[in-house]
């Protein structure tokens, strides 16, 4: 796999259908479902619980639009992902083209992705700085390095659009 | 005595009228709670990057990049760094932005 910037395109080139995949599930792996502490960690409380009337205006008013936030930056991410879906041979390496005034929604939703596994995986530091872990050893060391996979993409967006 | 409820009222008349309307008298600590300095704290998360939360940090505050490293190594070493003291509703603001990039952020009233 490779990543260089041209222009206004940061182009990530031979991926492999593995790389490929794992980067199909960025809008599926956003989704909470029903774990209750994913949730709760994308909508974090504003306020310490004995602060009730900060934390009740803030379901009310601003969760919606954070919603409304997360869920469009998944939706770009998408629509730029269908250019993984038209390759004419599955198993041949593809190139994937991200406009880079995309950049925010993508860190966002890699963001929302990371955190959401993270959360119902219940990693602990330990395990998100251990980057040498096989991915082919259970479920969990998959979530596991997808959350890191996700997490090099994002140093990549951020050192190519000069935000780190 | 707030000075926005107080206006054009005599302080007297204002308290005798919060001791018979206690509606008026709860009205008042809202806007003194309101009135009371915020701060704009982050916490630690183990799974934000380092390079994100410094790139967050000179986004929404406008902190050079320097003042902003700063701020994160203080909230990965110490678990919790004071961002901005301020007035609430800016602080609010503060804190819904920093939610939009998925930090743990609170609000908390400066003691």
């Amino acid at each position: 796999m490779e990543f260089r910037r041209k222009d206004d395109v940061l182009e990530l080139s031979e991926l492999d259908p593995f790389l490929a995949e794992l980067l199909r599930q960025i809008p599926s792996s956003t989704k909470c479902d029903d774990a209750a502490a994913a949730e709760q960690r994308i909508f974090s409380e504003p306020a310490q619980p004995n602060e009730k009337e900060i934390c009740e205006e803030w379901k009310v008013y601003v969760q919606p639009e954070l919603r409304r936030l997360f869920q469009s930056a998944t939706e770009t991410v998408a629509s730029d992902l269908q250019q993984l879906n038209g390759s004419e041979k599955p198993f041949a390496n593809c190139t994937l083209r991200i406009p880079t005034e995309h950049a925010d929604d993508w860190l966002n939703a890699l963001n929302q992705a990371r955190l959401v596994i993270a959360t119902k995986n219940n990693f602990n530091e330990g395990e998100l700085c251990d980057h040498y872990r096989s991915p082919i050893g259970s479920r969990r060391d998959l979530s596991l390095f997808q959350v890191n996979f996700y997490g090099f993409l994002q140093e990549f967006i951020l050192r190519e659009t000069g935000g780190a | 005595m707030s000075g926005r409820l107080g206006q054009g009222i005599p302080e007297q008349t204002i308290f005798e009228s919060a001791v018979r309307n206690p509606e008026l008298e709860e009205l008042t600590k809202t806007e003194e709670a309101v009135d009371v300095p915020w701060q704009v704290v982050v916490h630690n998360d183990p799974v934000n990057l380092m390079t994100y939360v410094t790139m967050v940090f000179q986004k929404v505050f406008g902190y050079p990049r320097e003042k902003a490293e700063r701020h994160m190594i203080e909230v990965h070493q110490k678990g919790r760094s004071i961002l901005w003291s301020g007035m609430r509703e800016r602080a609010e603001l503060y804190v819904q932005q920093l939610h939009g990039y998925l930090l743990l952020a609170t609000l908390e009233r400066v003691s």
